[in-house]
Formats: structure tokens, sequence, C-alpha cells
């Protein structure tokens, strides 16, 4: 399949291309709705509202879960808040302002009308998830409170306590769970997609893997959504749910989708910072918490009393220092960054002096206890069950870590993939966020696609396919990719090494981390994407995988993720390779200003680079779209 | 600083499937350090046991953060163990000390049969959601987010019965297997929110008569409300107990409008 880039970006005027795109598509009449089958696979919030909105519609959807149930996914673990340009505040806020700070916050690397796009809706799922029962915070008087995130300079955002994702995804997947019992959605729980099946030019349908027995099935449709999440487990510690994997998007780029900017990471300043060496996991502190809390290392690195004895003076509150006017409000990159700067100079707090401090004295100070328990309570709690410490006492200790991914399958204006019938909407995506995504937009991007922008972008695809048949799950093509999974799944069995997977899994996130985290250059990067296949090798001779594939074999699900993980690990070091700049959360050393900041090259890197599977992981072949600014000019980001 | 723990002997039940029988199996575990989460010493083990040739311990888990409710484990007796409101996957090795002797066991509940070792299958949760527990709002209708003034407390009270995580340890608590707690949260979310309240009467009935099908009765143990991770008031038992009476008269078409 060769691959063509076209944006399909609508004619007009920036802010009249969604309007005119929805006036003027084709359409799908009502009662011919049930003669298409769509598959979604994942359940989170783009996930669940696709299948939702879909099903609502009269489509005949069918939607896969590798959980237990649609409301595990891992949406639900987002605390802080959504974005909406919705001015209830009267502080200056607008759909182009939305627009701006999102395009601005991606660094200039993302699709103008896409973004667009998103400020426009993002009104919208206010209104819907309201209407649904969505308990966001309220004022006293009944309206709906807001507070700030990073970025912005404007109060934008909408939350329910720390609990914001939990919120939004079982209001989603209620939704979806109304048109389950209506019989419009079938629901598949426990069930992994392990390939995508394309047919004449065209996604024909999907195989899973019953992940209680084991059993491999095609599934055939008129078109497959995959809402699968990001690919952040790349680095084994991450803020992402342990199941958190890249396989759907992977199995989907082995046949043929595009997959784009695969170095834009997202290191997130505020997480728990490791405690030791069989750390699974690592926790994030909403980013919210920077509201009231201040972040500050203490001066000398040799410093050894506990936060309260050192004095004010003897305290660098760097981000106030270095960005007056977003103070500890800067972008997540930028932020990231900042703290790493400080501990690399040894001023990192904590036993393994590997975090920063993030106080909330001052604010406790200044409107009490009662008013940051109300604000904050469950995370500080969480923060203690982890630590052992109160952070009501003493300041929290932070540390970037890897949280969301923006780069992932290239897709159009309409989230189709370069597979014909294949869309991708949510984190899976690369669509909207560019390089860096501000806080907050994650809620609202996921719900964008599922709600408002799906369900209209499908249905051209859909019509030119009325009344004409489809290959079902029968044709031949599905057979083929069923024995090629089962005979892949048997190779992880057959290997008998002496490793598990989680130790691969381990080492290959520590090169991944080291040489394509959060400060990256020529050197470092050739030495991992030498590293890595020796590593894949190794993997592929001396893995261990105990149990059997007919029955609940958690570590033969593992073996599989895994093994993605190092092709993708490559193309992430491969792309990070080739952009010859620093933007958003790439950032090569290279390429900083004189002050430290990423130093972008518009001129020869204003592309969005989308990768095509040769069959050689060393030797993907590079495409590219470039990026047209209509309205926005580029600038050099600044938060000082 | 970070010390540790030493001879932790686990107990763990072990089970090849829903048919099977079971049994308990004894790991020792040398030395954990208490900074360690519990979820993460099963890793551990579980890594050694894998390198060693023997099949690795199934318990469900996924986001360690305390929000996506998939774990679900009953250690020492009691659901997600001994800390107060604290699931399974938060819960750290702090909170035990050497030489303790810990048993793990999944939810023990008729309607949450055992998959594989730790697993259960926890599906009648989904279905007393799909019974009712929604806000009929199709995608594009709805009207301004402000249109319709929420008290602060009501809103509060709702999110405090909304951050139930869907675990079961309230089912695998209850001497009946009963999922009052789960429903009324359920219920209570939706019931007290001027959305929902179009909808209060038939959802009440529909979900409590669905949680029926699958779960034990109610006889006001409460200790659902001991085990929650979230610590959901058992208030909303209440609320729903009073939902579903006035919904036997509400549903009944002559009396609707009373």
């Amino acid at each position: 399949m060769s691959i063509t880039l076209d944006s399909k970006i609508p004619e007009g005027p920036l802010a009249d291309k969604w309007s005119n795109y929805i006036a003027s598509q084709k359409l799908v009449n009502p009662a011919n709705k049930r003669k298409f089958k769509i598959i979604v696979v994942g359940t989170g919030l783009a996930g669940a509202s696709a299948a939702a909105t879909l099903g609502e519609l009269g489509y005949n959807v069918e939607a896969f879960t590798f959980h237990d149930s649609p409301r595990r996914a891992h949406s639900i673990a987002a605390q802080g808040g959504i974005n909406a340009a919705k001015n209830y505040q009267g502080d200056g806020d607008s759909v182009h302002r939305l627009f701006y700070d999102t395009v601005k916050g991606g660094d200039f690397r993302a699709r103008e009308a896409n973004v667009h796009r998103l400020a426009e809706v993002s009104v919208n799922i206010i209104d819907q998830m309201v209407a649904q029962g969505v308990p966001f915070a309220r004022e006293y008087g009944g309206l709906l409170a807001n507070r700030s995130f990073g970025g912005a300079q404007v109060s934008r955002t909408f939350y329910a306590r720390g609990q914001t994702g939990q919120q939004l995804l079982i209001g989603a997947y209620q939704q979806m769970a109304r048109q389950v019992g209506l019989g419009n959605v079938k629901l598949w729980n426990r069930v992994e997609m392990v390939d995508v099946v394309n047919i004449d030019g065209r996604c024909a349908g999907i195989v899973t893997r019953d992940l209680l027995t084991g059993e491999l099935q095609s599934h055939a449709a008129h078109a497959v959504i995959l809402a699968t999440g990001g690919y952040g487990n790349a680095f084994y510690l991450s803020t992402n749910a342990m199941a958190c994997n890249v396989t759907a998007a992977w199995r989907a780029h082995r046949r043929g989708a595009a997959f784009a900017n695969p170095c834009y990471t997202q290191i997130h300043p505020t997480c728990i910072p490791q405690a030791d060496d069989f750390q699974s996991k690592l926790t994030l502190m909403s980013e919210s918490l920077r509201n009231d809390g201040r972040i500050w290392v203490p001066k000398n690195p040799d410093e050894t009393r506990p936060a309260a004895q050192v004095p004010e003076e003897e305290r660098d509150y760097y981000l106030e220092r270095i960005y007056p006017s977003f103070g500890n409000l800067a972008p997540r990159d930028v932020s990231s960054r900042a703290a790493k700067r400080a501990v690399d100079a040894g001023q990192g707090v904590g036993p393994l002096k590997n975090g920063v401090y993030l106080d909330f004295a001052d604010a406790i100070g200044r409107l009490g206890e009662d008013t940051i328990r109300e604000r904050y309570g469950n995370l500080f709690d969480m923060y203690e069950r982890i630590t052992g410490e109160s952070p009501y006492e003493t300041p929290m200790r932070i540390y970037p870590a890897s949280h969301y991914t923006m780069g992932g399958l290239w897709v159009d204006y309409e989230l189709q993939t370069t597979i014909p019938g294949l869309f991708c909407a949510g984190e899976a995506n690369f669509s909207d966020h560019g390089a860096n995504r501000l806080g907050a937009s994650a809620l609202m991007q996921g719900l964008s696609d599922g709600y408002f922008v799906l369900p209209y972008t499908i249905a051209p695809y859909l019509s030119q396919w009325l009344n004409k048949d489809i290959p079902d799950a029968s044709h031949e093509a599905f057979r083929a990719a069923e024995a090629e999974a089962a005979g892949r799944f048997q190779s992880y069995l057959d290997v008998g090494g002496t490793r598990s997977p989680d130790h691969f899994h381990r080492e290959l996130g520590k090169i991944i981390w080291d040489y394509c985290g959060m400060d990256r250059n020529k050197a470092g990067l050739e030495k991992a994407m030498s590293e890595i296949p020796a590593l894949h090798e190794e993997f592929k001779k001396d893995v261990k995988v105990t149990g059997d594939a007919a029955s609940v074999t958690q570590t033969l699900e593992k073996v599989a993720r895994v093994d993605d993980f190092f092709e993708l690990g490559m193309l992430m070091c491969k792309d990070a390779l080739t952009r010859e700049e620093s933007c958003g959360g790439h950032f090569r050393s290279e390429y900083q200003t004189e002050e430290g900041e990423a130093l972008r090259d518009d001129e020869n890197f204003a592309h969005v680079t989308a990768w095509e599977w040769s069959g050689d992981m060393a030797n993907p072949i590079e495409h590219r779209e470039q990026l047209e600014y209509e309205v926005v000019q580029f600038q050099t980001r600044s938060y000082k | 600083m970070s010390n540790m723990l030493t001879n932790i002997t686990l107990k763990i039940w072990r089970q090849a499937g829903p048919d099977s029988p079971g049994r308990f199996e004894s790991h020792v575990i040398e030395q954990i350090s208490d900074e360690a989460s519990f979820l993460e010493m099963l890793d551990i083990l579980n890594e050694r046991l894998i390198e060693s040739g023997q099949e690795a311990v199934v318990f469900d888990h996924d986001c360690r953060e305390g929000i996506c409710g998939t774990c679900s484990l009953m250690i020492d007796g009691q659901a997600h163990g001994p800390q107060k409101g604290t699931a399974t996957c938060q819960l750290h090795m702090r909170t035990f000390k050497s030489g303790d002797v810990i048993t793990i066991e999944p939810w023990r509940a008729q309607a949450f049969p055992i998959i594989k070792d730790l697993m259960v299958d926890r599906a009648p949760f989904d279905r007393i959601v799909e019974a009712g527990g929604f806000i009929t709002a199709a995608t594009g209708g709805a009207p301004d987010a402000n249109l319709i003034p929420v008290p602060k407390p009501v809103a509060d009270a709702s999110m405090d019965a909304a951050a139930c995580i869907g675990c079961g340890a309230c089912v695998a608590a209850c001497p009946n297997g009963a999922a009052n707690l789960f429903t009324g949260a359920k219920l209570a979310h939706l019931n007290l929110l001027p959305q929902g309240q179009a909808e209060r009467y038939s959802r009440a009935e529909a979900m409590v008569e669905t949680m029926d099908e699958h779960f034990g009765s109610c006889t006001n143990h409460g200790e659902c409300e001991a085990a929650c991770p979230k610590e959901i008031s058992i208030d909303v038992i209440a609320l729903m107990n009073s939902d579903y009476l006035k919904s036997k008269f509400k549903n009944r078409k002559s009396l609707s409008r009373t």
C-alpha cells in the first residue's frame, strides 16, 4: 500500500472550515445507518463516546475492550480537568484564544484546522457532559467553577475534584452502556485486538484474542476506529496504567497506517519521584496543584535541612524567577526541563536527590487548610499513601515522568489513517497537540473526537459502501491473519529463555528514557538505535513465558506488547534523530538558545513526519506533511 | 527513608479455572522494602515464578493509582486489606511488619465467579448500569451547561457518590454478597442531580431489579461502607431504598402525576 498524505483540510477561512465541512459532507440516511457495521477498539473517552454516539445514530456498533469493564480505561486516571472556551469567568477567553493557546502550546507543530475545530467543539463537550450528569465542581450559586492550567492566562478548566477523568469516563461509559442495553452496541470485554486486516486496499476488520480463552477471532466491518491510547509505557516507568500499550496502533502501522511524530512525547513535570528499582509505575500529581503550590529547590546543592527550615532567601523558586508571567503555571515541557536542570545541578531534594519541592505552605497560610483540602484533598491523600509524608506538613517532592504521547497514527481532517476505512481517535492519533499538549486538553480531545468529530467524518467514507458487498470474516485474508497471530503467540511460549518479559521491558525503557527522554542528542540517539536491536535479539532468544495460550496468561499478553514496544522505540529514536530542531516535548540539546530554551527551525521542520513501515524496523520510510499556517504567525514560544 | 521487611509469608489462592478446585500456595518473600506497594511485591514474586519456570499468579490490576477499580484482593480476610479508604494498589508494605503471614484471596461472592487465581468476573456491575445507570441525553442536543444551576451541596453529594470505582469490595465484604452500596452509589450520583430527575424512578426500579437478579440481599451489616476504598457512605442505600419504594407508585401510569 503506497502512502500519500492528503490532509483533506476543507476550503474557506479557518473559523468556517468545520461548519462548511458539516454543511457539505455526505450523509448516511437514518434507515441506512443500521446496514453499516463499525468496530470501535478501546473504550476510553474517545472510544466510549464514539461508540455511544454512533450507536445513538443507528449504526451497528461493536466495541472492544481488553479490560473487564469499559469503565477501567486509563482516561479514568486523568485528574485535573478539561478545557473549554466557555468564557464563564469573563476573563477574556474565546474559541480563538483556546485555539491560539493550543497551537502555541504545541510549539507550532499542530495542524491549524484541526486545532480550531477542537476549540470550537470544546463548548459543546461541557454542555453534553453536564446534561449526562457529570458532577462538575460548582460555585455556591450553582454555576460551574473553573480553574487555571499551565500555558493559559485564563481560567477555562472545568473539573470534578481531582477526578475529572473518572467522572468524564463514567459519563461516556454510561452513555455507551445505555446503547449496550438497547442492543445498538455489542460489547466485547477482555478481548484484545491483535491485528488489522486489509482487503482490496481498505480496512476490512480486525483479529482479536480472547484474554480468557486465548481464542483468536476475526471481525469484519465497514469501518474500524482505533481509540487505543498512547504509548508512554515505552519508557517502562510512566504515569500510564500497567496495561497501556501500543499494540493496536502498531499492528495497524505494520499493515500500512503511517505513524506520525513518534518523538513527541510529553514528560509531565509533577509526578512522585521514583523511590526504588522495583518500582512498577510512577504516579502523577495533577498539574492543577501548580495553581496553589510553589516549586522550589534549595540554592545550595549541599542543603540537608528539612524544607521548612530552609530560609526564604536560600530557596530558588526557579519557575517564578525565570518565567515571571506564567510562574508556576509554565507549560509542561518548559517546567519539566527546568526541574531536570535543577536536579542535574545537584539541587534535587529527597533521599535520592531526585525531586524538587512543590510547596503549599504559602497557600495554606493564605487560604487555610480547609480550602486546600477541598481543592486537592484526594491528591494529598494519595501522595501520603505512596510516600508516607503529609503534604499539609511538608512540601511534596515531584519530578518529571512520561505521561502522554502527542505522536500517534497519522490521520487526516476526518481522522482517517492512511488505510481507507481505518480511523483513529484520542491519544492514539497525532492530530491536535503538535509537539506538546497543554494540561486539560487530552480529555477535551478524546471527547471531541468521539462525540463531535467522528460521527460526522465517518459518514462520507461509509456512504460509498451503501448496498455494496464487503468481505465477511470467513475471507482468506482473515484466516491468514489469525494463523499469523497464532504463530506469533506460540513463538513466545516456545522461546524457553531465562528472563521475564518485564525484565526486557525495564531494560528497553531505560534505553529509551536515557537517550530519547527529556533531553536528546545525535550521539545518544544513535547509541540507542544500536542498543535497541541488540536487546531485541536477546529478547527473542532469552525471554521466558510460562503458562499456556488457551487460558488467562497475563505473561503472554505482556510479552506481545513488549515486542511491539521494541519496534516503536526504534521509530521514536529515528524520528527524534531526523527532527534536527527542538520543539515542545522534543528537546535536542544541540538545538537550544543561549538560555537553554527549545530552538525551533521553522524553515526546515514545520512539518509532520509520518513514517511508513518498510518491514525493517531500522529503516522506515519517511513522508512529510507540510504545516501551512493561515492565521497564526510563527513566534518564539515565550512564557517569560 | 526506606526500611527492609524480612521473611514475609504469602498464602496465595491458586485456582486454574472457574470449575477447578482451588488451594493455597505459600511463598516466602525474604526481603522487601517498606516503600514497595503490595502489588509491586506480587510483581517481584511473579518475576521469580516466571524465571523459575512456574506460572505467574493471575491478578487484576491496572492504574495503580486507586482510581480504575480493577484491583480486587482479599487480604487477610479484608477487601483491599487493612488500610481504611485504600484500594489494594495503593496499599504499601509499610502497613505490614517483618515475619507477617499474609493471606491473599480473590473476591468471594456468588455473583463474581473466579476466572483464575485471584481474578474474578464482575460483569453483573455492567448489567446494572446498562439497565438504567445513565441520563438519556443523546449527543448534540444539550442546552448550555450553566442553564440549570446545581447548588454546590447537591453537586458535592452527587460527586461523593460518583466517586465509586466499581471495584466490588462492597460485594466481597458483604456476608450476603449484596451490591447495594454500588447500586446505591450509582443511583445517588444521578438521582441527586437536577439533570437526573426525569428518569429518577424508572432508573431506580430498573437498576434495583437488575441488581436483585444477580446479587444477594442487604441486611444492613454495614461491612460495605467499611471496606469501600472511596469511603462511600451507606446513606446511598437509604436513598436507593426510598427511591425504589416511591418508584412502585410513581411508575404506575395512573399515579405517575402524583
